[in-house]
């Protein structure tokens, strides 16, 4: 099946991004589908999984309005995640890494390290927190209004990682190493998260949403004291940045694509 | 490390060290708690969370609590006979020999 092509506009990627996220990390979480180490918490990473697929589901379907009122057409939200390409996803890279700190044993131990994927879970929550909390004032109604759902949702998937990251870090002398290398490996993926370009900008102007500048402070208020409990140690600021949010994307990308687009790329338009 | 050694220390990390709670939910138009299921938690504040992914993932709930299976203590089944069966056949402890005015009649 051909892929879509999107006409630039700064809304719908500023809506693509945060559609992307939620949509990307699900993917991810969905991995932990039937593997996760205790059945109760199973079924919390797949709910926390589908809560996201619900959020990215309404952005998507917001986004293609926008980008039909922009005059391009209007896409629905299955042809956004699913026949967009690679460089057209543009979900910040941390959370489209494998559900691993070392990636050469990766393919031996999927669905993975069960540290890494709850540090991660409160990174992007508190960050998704931060920006439900801002778009509740944002000129466009409808985003405000996902915003409202979405806030309840992100408030208690960072409750429930938190705690587990306190439990983990401040546990045994394993679970603490282990939790300190998924942070170690997540963190230079955490600049990215707050870096502003000229889609950041026009929203900000225009009312649509904030700067991912503005984040910062909220996240880091959130984060600090949960890392502080976990005792563990934030490691040093690296100039490494990514670039997920500008479409340009890790090698891992590809294959988590290539395995969520599959079905609708061998099958148009096939419903359940 | 023998087989043995191995297995035991593979249960004392495991699922299973963690204690059994049961769930009461209280749904959104009832009046009371009601148990409605079990789960293995490590402590009493990841029981509630747990018991809300498991038990209240569809709008059953508005409230929760947890209790410790262990900290339950249970009627003998043994004592069943004793303790349960002769209810039935003594009618007078049942207040059935009153005449209720109409106004009260669905008590």
């Amino acid at each position: 099946m051909t892929s879509i092509t999107l006409k630039p506009s700064a809304d719908v990627q500023y809506v693509l991004r945060l559609a992307d996220t939620a949509l990307i990390l699900a993917q991810r979480l969905s991995e932990w589908c039937g593997h996760a180490p205790v059945l109760e918490e199973d079924i919390a990473l797949t709910n926390m999984s589908l809560d996201l697929v619900g959020q990215s589901r309404a952005l998507l379907t917001h986004a293609g309005q926008l980008h039909a009122r922009a005059g391009g057409k209007a896409f629905d939200e299955d042809q956004l995640a699913f026949l967009r390409d690679e460089r057209d996803f543009l979900n910040p890279t941390l959370c489209e890494l494998p559900n691993t700190a070392d990636e050469a044993t990766h393919r031996r131990n999927r669905p993975g390290d069960f540290a890494f994927t709850v540090l991660r879970n409160l990174m992007v929550a508190t960050w998704l927190k931060q920006v439900w909390a801002k778009l509740a004032a944002s000129t466009d109604e409808e985003l405000a209004a996902i915003a409202a759902k979405a806030i309840k949702e992100a408030r208690y998937h960072q409750q429930h990682n938190g705690d587990w990251v306190v439990r983990l870090g401040d546990g045994t002398d394993e679970s603490h190493a282990r939790m300190q290398r998924a942070l170690e490996r997540l963190w230079p993926y955490v600049a990215e998260l707050f870096e502003d370009d000229a889609v950041d900008e026009a929203a900000a102007q225009s009312g649509l949403g904030p700067r991912a500048s503005e984040l910062r402070q909220g996240w880091e208020a959130d984060v600090s004291p949960v890392l502080a409990a976990a005792t563990l140690g934030a490691p040093q600021a690296s100039p490494f940045r990514s670039t997920g949010r500008r479409g340009v994307h890790s090698e891992h990308m590809g294959y988590l694509l290539a395995e969520m687009q599959t079905l609708q790329r061998t099958h148009p338009g096939a419903v359940w | 490390m023998s087989a043995s050694e191995s297995q035991s220390k593979s249960t004392a990390t495991g699922a299973g060290e963690w204690p059994l709670w049961e769930v009461f939910v209280r749904s959104r138009a009832g009046l009371d708690h009601k148990h409605c299921g079990s789960l293995h938690a490590a402590d009493a504040a990841m029981a509630v969370q747990l018991a809300r992914e498991v038990y209240t993932r569809r709008q059953e709930g508005a409230s929760v609590w947890v209790v410790k299976a262990s900290d339950i203590t249970a009627s003998d089944p043994r004592d069943k006979d004793m303790y349960f069966d002769p209810m039935e056949d003594k009618v007078y402890r049942h207040p059935t020999f009153y005449k209720l005015p109409d106004s009260v009649d669905h008590m």
